[in-house]
């Protein structure tokens, strides 16, 4: 028998893995791989010294006091609300009217307040539209690299994607912060965009570093599934446009997202 | 071992009812819930964030939103590990926000100086004890730094799995993976862990075998 790897070690420490027994008695004969398992041991032992700092038995009535004056009156009933039938016939409508701003605000002009609160709102989001612009166009390049990535030589068996992986894993953070800004300035179809995009980056980040040709094919069934790459472009060249039109017309201000979220 | 199991029995039991009194509209039945679980996420939300501030603010947001949200809580009878899944997502955020306001506000200089090791700080301890592992706060140090240099997902794995022994299906659940991925940063976790942290814990392994007179075969090879 081979020595164990340092993924196998670790499973069998932590009691996950489906070879216990030839494990055992790999280790009861080999010197080698028990000094390996001791020294993992080592590390966690000594990780297992960290405290934790105590809380006492009135702790949790503390943190009663803390968020009761914050509760609003009725707990959340949460989706099954959505289910009575009542409210489909407001789902519907609503939906007809965001549909019908959506188009309306691709095809209106932008309108000219000309006030100063404008102004400093359009200075904002000229920013945000040129940072999410950025954005988007780095969340297309390790999604195009993933879906474009070599096919493995034959004999081949993984592939190393960890790059891709770290790539996506700095891009979620500053995707959370543009979704929440979208969010805020009520522009609901970018939003909507960052949302998607976010659960194919979270895929992509917990990944294995390295996968199987089958693997990485149900990580571009993902991003295909999402349709991702398309709305990304979409966006971003929307975005492109709206920087175009909030610099050469420094008088116009709300943008088309407002517009279209207005209604 | 009975008497335990009909502890928890009773208090899941206790939580079901908790949670149907507090959807009846009594809002004061909620108050049970953050009692009796409060303790628990705060284990979980410092060992995730490494702080006591962050954590309080874990435990608090976790249980307004828990409340808030309760009609979407299917299963009566466990609410404990529903309120644990919401902490362990808001203290994700919470790690990722802090990630991003920490790298704006890092100025080159300061990470220049944050660099610079004291050259003793490289010098193996070879003989830990657990006595001299509790007392030694440079080491502390260390596992504190290393945790940190973490991903936020790799650190929700490594807490959940070593010290809170969660199974790999609830990790996955928590960092909306396949089990295979949820395993696989559970893995890379204790391999980063173990790079950052070997020089400094030495090897008691190593030290064993060489008290026993045992040379430590090449790895690699066939045996």
């Amino acid at each position: 028998m081979k020595h164990l790897t340092e993924e196998e070690l670790i499973a069998y420490r932590d009691g996950e893995t489906t070879q216990r027994e030839a494990i055992a008695e790999h280790l009861t004969s080999c010197t080698a791989c028990r000094t390996e398992l001791d020294r993992i041991e080592a590390v966690l032992s000594a990780l297992d010294s960290l405290p934790v700092p105590e809380r006492g038995p009135e702790y949790g009535r503390g943190v009663w006091q803390q968020i009761a004056p914050r509760l609003p009156e009725k707990a959340g009933r949460g989706w099954r609300v959505w289910f009575e039938p009542r409210r489909w016939v407001v789902i519907g409508a609503m939906a007809a009217i965001v549909l019908g701003a959506f188009v309306a605000g691709r095809w209106s002009k932008p309108k000219d307040p000309g006030s100063p609160a404008a102004s400093v709102a359009q200075v904002r989001e000229r920013v945000l539209v040129v940072a999410v612009g950025e954005h988007l166009g780095k969340s297309e390049m390790v999604l195009m690299e993933l879906a474009n990535a070599t096919p493995p030589a034959p004999g081949q068996k993984q592939i190393n994607i960890s790059a891709e992986q770290r790539r996506a894993e700095d891009l979620l953070d500053a995707n959370r912060l543009y979704r929440e800004t979208a969010k805020q300035d009520g522009d609901a179809a970018l939003a909507s965009v960052l949302d998607d995009l976010e659960r194919v980056l979270m895929d992509v980040a917990h990944s294995p570093q390295e996968v199987t040709p089958a693997e990485l094919e149900t990580i571009r069934q993902r991003i295909e599934a999402h349709g991702i790459l398309f709305k990304v472009r979409v966006v971003g060249k929307e975005l492109q446009e709206r920087e175009k039109t909030t610099n050469s017309a420094p008088a116009a201000t709300e943008s088309k997202a407002r517009e279209r979220n207005k209604a | 071992m009975q008497d335990r199991e009909a502890v928890q029995t009773a208090a899941r039991e206790s939580d079901a009812l908790a949670v149907e009194r507090t959807l009846a509209g009594e809002r004061d039945a909620f108050r049970g819930l953050v009692e009796r679980h409060s303790q628990q996420l705060f284990r979980l939300a410092y060992r995730m964030t490494g702080n006591e501030h962050d954590a309080e603010e874990v435990v608090q947001e976790a249980f307004l939103r828990a409340y808030r949200n309760l009609g979407q809580f299917g299963s009566r009878a466990n609410f404990g590990t529903w309120a644990y899944r919401i902490a362990a997502n808001y203290a994700i955020d919470r790690m990722r926000q802090k990630r991003t306001e920490d790298a704006r506000r890092q100025t080159p200089s300061a990470l220049a100086e944050e660099q610079e090791q004291d050259p003793l700080d490289l010098v193996p301890d070879e003989r830990p004890t657990p006595d001299r592992l509790a007392g030694n706060t440079e080491l502390r140090k260390k596992m504190e730094e290393a945790l940190k240099e973490l991903s936020s997902s790799e650190r929700t794995a490594f807490v959940m799995r070593h010290w809170e022994g969660c199974a790999i299906e609830e990790i996955a659940a928590v960092l909306k993976s396949t089990t295979s991925a949820a395993k696989n940063t559970v893995f890379r976790s204790v391999q980063k862990l173990r790079r950052a942290l070997e020089p400094y814990v030495g090897a008691r392994g190593a030290l064993q075998a060489k008290a026993a007179g045992a040379a430590p075969e090449p790895r690699g090879t066939q045996l």
